[in-house]
């Protein structure tokens, strides 16, 4: 049996007091790209920021224990330089920081974690030049201030590249699709598909079926009203994409499948 | 309604009677006057001792210092000071052949050096400058020279350096003008004063320095010229001591086609006070007004700018940005004039501030006043804090949360030290930046 990376258990949380999450349970092994779909307002999004650590969101119950640890405790910062990775449904644009810089530093960020030494500005050019070639970037996007100015498609493959860089663990798509036509959506699954390593799990966010034929999941989840309500394998998505969400309505247990 | 540019003016001095100011003729008394000088700078400061007599500090009640509080710095008796100890004072790359310092505003050869500027540019004090330039014709005359803290400086003030380009001449080379001043042992009184002539075609870079330690009060005051085509990029640093008090104006004056910029960081000083006052008096005149304002602890920062175009198809824009923490106080005021004559005016104006601490204070009061029909004027201010879906994004690349607010601190001021001239300025603001914002 591989290496489960990460479990959540009867995960339940808030939002300014309103319950937004009722329970989640998901398991994530090393070599495993899961799925989440649903509608929109079903929690799938939340869920994601939750696992980074965001700050307007409480958890009221449960677990979130990632390769053996909870880290529930954890700052984002401590999450992330432990290797997860959360690519932004939207991408902050935040002008005056330099890209590279903002790479520079997180990259660096991660390697003090780690015990190591941090690289100077003329190693890290030349390892950025390497990674740029999976999402194929051109280079002077890494002159311009993070994201500023950035089309959609753009901001995605940045966070791309940062995903690259960054090599993380466990890897969060929070619709990584959306706004994106046909090419970018091309560039940025192969971009993640040429990442993908038999160590390492996946969770990948999406509204529509037309990304996993792009990113290809093991299992899908259909969250409704801040619960999975189902799970199965890839005719799932296939069976939603044809008869839309509405026949999970008349659903009322999971188990399709699996 | 014709608009009334609220520079001093002659007539509002003269019709108000003679008061007695104990801390303005407290401080004149202090000034001991070259002897040397000749008759008609003479004149030139007894008129200015003469509005002084009818003028006093001014108060909460007037208009223009309605945000800020002068009485610590009148309550403070300060000296005029001979001693000339410059300690600790780090030049700047690129200056040292470029370099005028004062040490308690008396000029001191030791640190200075000027060997690296062409001879078609003047720099130096106006008692030794050559007859050719006529220094009459400028010295005190700018709009505004009524004002009060510009009479003292006036009527008081000892050194004024001159820098004088001549027609077509351009120097790359930042003319570098530090002034420091050590109050340890005694509050100190100085009276910076500089007299800035650009000539027909001429272009040249200023950078006005000032710093120092201890408790003290600069009152400067600089007054820039600007010939048809001519150009000056100026940046004025003011890095004064925490327990200093600095009031500081700047009247431009510009004929047709020149160029004006400056970029000011204020950093220092208890209470700091600044007056930009641009006059446009020809066509196709261009004024940029930068400013980037860091208050923290107890400071109180303000800057009170004035544009006024009054001919067609001038332009000018201003960014001015302040970050305010602790229990800090900044101000901004900027106030466009555009009269009738000054049709196809391109203006604009923005005010942007952050904010770090609920305790901190920012008042801003951005103002356009416009009699011409056919001009573009756009205005605004905006308050902020820290974004915190922009830390979040921060945080989730690894940076901790202090990295992630001073990324961002740091690039809300790089809007305007990336307009500043010199590389190693840029470095060397941005570190102290860090480190006055992180402690």
């Amino acid at each position: 049996m591989s290496e489960t990376i990460l479990s959540i258990r009867n995960l339940t949380a808030n939002v300014d007091d309103t319950p937004i999450l009722k329970g989640v349970n998901l398991e994530i092994n090393a070599g495993e790209v899961h799925a989440i779909m649903g509608r929109n307002g079903s929690g799938k999004s939340t869920l994601s920021k939750i696992i980074a650590g965001h700050p307007d969101y409480e958890v009221t119950g449960g677990e979130i224990i990632y390769q053996g640890e909870s880290i529930l405790d954890k700052e984002p910062n401590e999450r992330a330089n432990s290797g997860i990775f959360l690519a932004f449904q939207y991408p902050l644009a935040i002008p005056g920081v330099s890209n590279l810089d903002f790479m520079r530093v997180a990259y660096n960020a991660k390697r003090k974690y780690q015990g190591l030494e941090e690289i100077d500005t003329f190693d890290f050019e030349d390892l950025i030049e390497e990674k740029l070639e999976v999402v194929k970037m051109n280079p002077s996007f890494l002159e311009r201030s993070l994201n500023e100015g950035f089309s959609g498609g753009e901001k995605k493959r940045n966070e791309i590249l940062q995903m690259a860089l960054l090599d993380p663990t466990l890897t969060i798509l929070d619709e990584i699709d959306s706004g994106l036509d046909i090419d970018a959506l091309r560039i940025v699954s192969d971009g993640v598909n040429q990442l993908k390593t038999p160590e390492k799990g996946y969770l990948v966010i999406t509204h529509y079926q037309r990304l996993l034929d792009y990113i290809e999941p093991d299992i899908i989840h259909v969250m409704k009203d801040g619960e999975i309500i189902t799970s199965g394998g890839k005719e799932l998505a296939l069976e939603l994409e044809s008869r839309g969400y509405d026949f999970l309505d008349d659903k009322s247990t999971a188990g399709v499948g699996v | 309604m014709a608009v009334q540019i609220p520079f001093a003016t002659i007539s509002q001095v003269t019709e108000s009677a003679v008061v007695e100011d104990i801390f303005l003729t407290g401080l004149l008394q202090q000034c001991q006057i070259d002897k040397n000088q000749p008759q008609w700078l003479r004149d030139v400061r007894q008129q200015a001792n003469s509005w002084l007599s009818r003028l006093s500090v001014p108060t909460r009640k007037d208009e223009d210092w309605r945000f800020i509080d002068l009485s610590d710095l009148t309550q403070t008796k300060f000296v005029t000071s001979s001693v000339m100890r410059a300690n600790g004072y780090s030049p700047l790359e690129k200056t040292e052949n470029s370099r005028m310092v004062f040490v308690n505003g008396i000029y001191n050869t030791e640190f200075s050096n000027i060997n690296g500027l062409p001879k078609e540019v003047y720099v130096g004090d106006l008692n030794n400058l050559p007859q050719e330039y006529d220094a009459k014709e400028y010295f005190a005359q700018c709009h505004g020279a009524q004002d009060v803290f510009t009479s003292l400086n006036t009527a008081g003030g000892n050194n004024v350096t001159v820098i004088w380009a001549n027609k077509n001449t351009i120097v790359e080379t930042p003319i570098h003008l530090v002034f420091i001043t050590d109050g340890e042992s005694e509050s100190i009184f100085t009276q910076p004063r500089m007299l800035v002539v650009g000539e027909t075609g001429s272009s040249i870079s200023l950078l006005e320095e000032y710093t120092g330690v201890g408790e003290y009060f600069t009152n400067a005051v600089t007054e820039v010229y600007l010939k048809e085509n001519a150009r000056v990029n100026h940046t004025r640093l003011q890095e004064e001591s925490k327990s200093s008090y600095h009031i500081g104006k700047t009247a431009i004056s510009q004929e047709r086609d020149s160029h004006y910029t400056i970029n000011e960081i204020n950093l220092g000083a208890k209470l700091f006070r600044h007056n930009p006052e641009v006059l446009q008096q020809g066509e196709q005149t261009e004024s940029n007004l930068n400013g980037l304002t860091i208050a923290m602890e107890e400071q109180t920062s303000d800057t009170h700018s004035i544009v006024a175009l009054t001919k067609p198809c001038g332009n000018t824009n201003q960014l001015h940005k302040c970050i305010v923490g602790d229990r800090a106080h900044t101000v901004f005021n900027g106030k466009v004039f555009v009269t009738k004559e000054a049709q196809m005016t391109d203006a604009t104006q923005l005010n942007r501030n952050l904010m770090l601490s609920p305790k901190a204070r920012v008042d801003t009061k951005p103002e356009l006043q416009i009699t011409a029909d056919n001009v573009k004027c756009a205005h605004g201010a905006t308050v902020s804090q820290l974004e915190a879906d922009e830390i979040f994004y921060l945080r989730s690349r690894g940076l901790d949360e202090n990295d992630a607010n001073q990324l961002l601190i740091d690039a809300f001021a790089a809007e305007i030290i990336d307009r500043l001239p010199l590389e190693s300025l840029q470095t060397k603001i941005t570190e102290t930046i860090k480190q006055k914002v992180s402690n």
